[in-house]
């Protein structure tokens, strides 16, 4: 069987969740790999949550919130956005790819918009292969 | 001699450590003195001639009270550990090593081979053409010669052996320590096990002593060189990186108040899963850009992000190691 990678998706309650929402409620098809958690704002993810996907066996790990200027918050994704780039750098450091872990701006009407990005990631990743975090980490002497 | 008290019996030992926590012990001064008259020291490699079998010999729960600093680095630290535990009615993880990994844990950014190639192959003062590496066991006509099996993996106390109590430093400081031995000694009522002790739970920006402002922001990092103090405004305000936002208070604010930022050896506030991602999450809040090209500018000059802000705590973050 092809291998199905594990990933985890950080989606905005107001912009982008409701885009995957849409996408869903559309009947679009995409690929299944993403497993959806929805938080108020893409400024509430914390670098933890995706240092603790990857660490429990995430493959890749999405982080989507509404585009710039948008932000039901005000500036909440201009945070993401700072803390996304921070972790970029931190996560090569640690030897984990940096395609790994990937921001887009999903507005509530781009459905489609997102059940692309959940596609070209997923292939992404597949092509990545599996991430070995989790293993490295159990290893201990 | 007949009313003389029970003393409590008590140890203290190094893991992979450089030592400074035994000094920070012996820099209680002349109150060695009283902490003599309340505590028999019975193994203290770095102060008394004990021996291995000593503590060997012992019955279970013979100690009172164990402060193990140092790091878990190879087989005889592990041991040694696991030994004491077994004897100790108290373990403390005592310093920054024992507590989170410290700095001995900055070398889980390198695997074993990587180390023992540069350390026994490459440095510059090093001559070894037949490559030889230190092995575990050697024959020798005599017999067999032992060596502890340097581990790939640093590790932090609490991950091989249960421990009581964490005080944390680097060195903890040493009135700290006072207090949590009279603590044990008087019997006082001892917090929860698993708790860290000689510490406060509050972050250090909250009580420390520069001027800060409601908003900060930062364009730019400097390095500490790179900027004249003005002695009293926020470090981070004047663009020096400072580990204040998520290190716990209980070190008097030694480094702050000599005019250096704080490092963070004190190990991160209650209930924070990775010290560093908190520290990243601070970091990236106070940043005043919001283009993709500008942020990547200001973060240019933070050059080992992974290495700043897990200075201490690297073997106890959610991403213990690099991954090969």
């Amino acid at each position: 069987m092809e291998y199905q990678p594990k990933i985890i998706a950080f989606l905005c309650k107001w912009c982008s969740y409701t885009g995957a929402d849409l996408a869903g409620t559309s009947r679009m098809e995409y690929a299944p790999n993403v497993h959806a958690i929805r938080v108020m704002c893409s400024g509430r993810i914390e670098p933890t949550f995706v240092l603790r996907a990857f660490r429990q066996g995430a493959d890749g790990v999405l982080i989507c919130g509404c585009h710039p200027g948008d932000c039901h918050y005000q500036e909440g994704n201009y945070r993401c956005l700072r803390r996304f780039h921070l972790l970029q750098k931190y996560i090569q450091q640690m030897g984990i790819e940096p395609e790994r872990l990937k921001l887009e701006w999903i507005s509530a009407s781009e459905g489609k918009q997102y059940a692309e990005l959940v596609n070209s990631f997923t292939q992404t990743i597949k092509e990545l292969g599996h991430c070995q975090v989790k293993e490295t980490m159990e290893v201990l002497t | 001699m007949e009313n003389q008290k029970t003393k409590i019996k008590m140890a203290v030992y190094w893991g992979s450590a450089c030592g400074g926590c035994c000094v920070s012990v012996l820099d209680v001064h002349e109150a060695l003195f009283n902490v003599i008259a309340e505590a028999d020291l019975v193994f203290w490699p770095i102060a008394l001639d004990t021996k291995y079998e000593d503590v060997e010999n012992m019955p279970d729960r013979h100690i009172d009270l164990t402060l193990y600093n140092g790091a878990i680095r190879n087989s005889e630290n592990e041991h040694i550990a696991k030994l004491l535990r077994e004897k100790s009615k108290i373990l403390v993880a005592y310093g920054s090593c024992a507590h989170l990994g410290g700095i001995p844990g900055l070398a889980n950014f390198s695997t074993k081979k990587e180390l023992f190639q540069r350390v026994y192959e490459e440095t510059e003062s090093t001559m070894n053409p037949k490559k030889l590496h230190p092995q575990v066991a050697f024959e020798v006509e005599e017999g067999v010669l032992e060596l502890p099996e340097f581990y790939n993996d640093v590790r932090a106390l609490a991950d091989v052996t249960n421990v009581d109590y964490f005080i944390p430093g680097c060195p903890p400081q040493t009135e700290r320590l006072v207090e949590v031995f009279l603590a044990i000694v008087t019997g006082a009522d001892l917090p929860p096990k698993g708790s860290v002790i000689g510490a406060g739970n509050k972050a250090q920006c909250d009580e420390c002593i520069r001027k800060k402002n409601e908003h900060k922001t930062i364009t730019k990092f400097n390095r500490p060189w790179e900027v004249v103090d003005d002695g009293e405004t926020c470090f981070m305000e004047q663009g020096i990186l400072c580990m204040g936002p998520t290190t716990r208070t209980g070190c008097n604010y030694r480094c702050i108040k000599g005019n250096a930022p704080c490092r963070g050896c004190y190990g991160p506030t209650p209930d924070v899963a990775d010290p560093g991602a908190k520290m990243m999450s601070a970091i990236a809040s106070i940043i005043d850009e919001k283009e993709p090209k500008s942020i990547d500018q200001v973060l240019e000059e933070l050059v080992d992000p992974a290495g700043y802000f897990y200075r201490y705590s690297l073997p106890s973050s959610y991403i213990r190691r690099t991954v090969s």
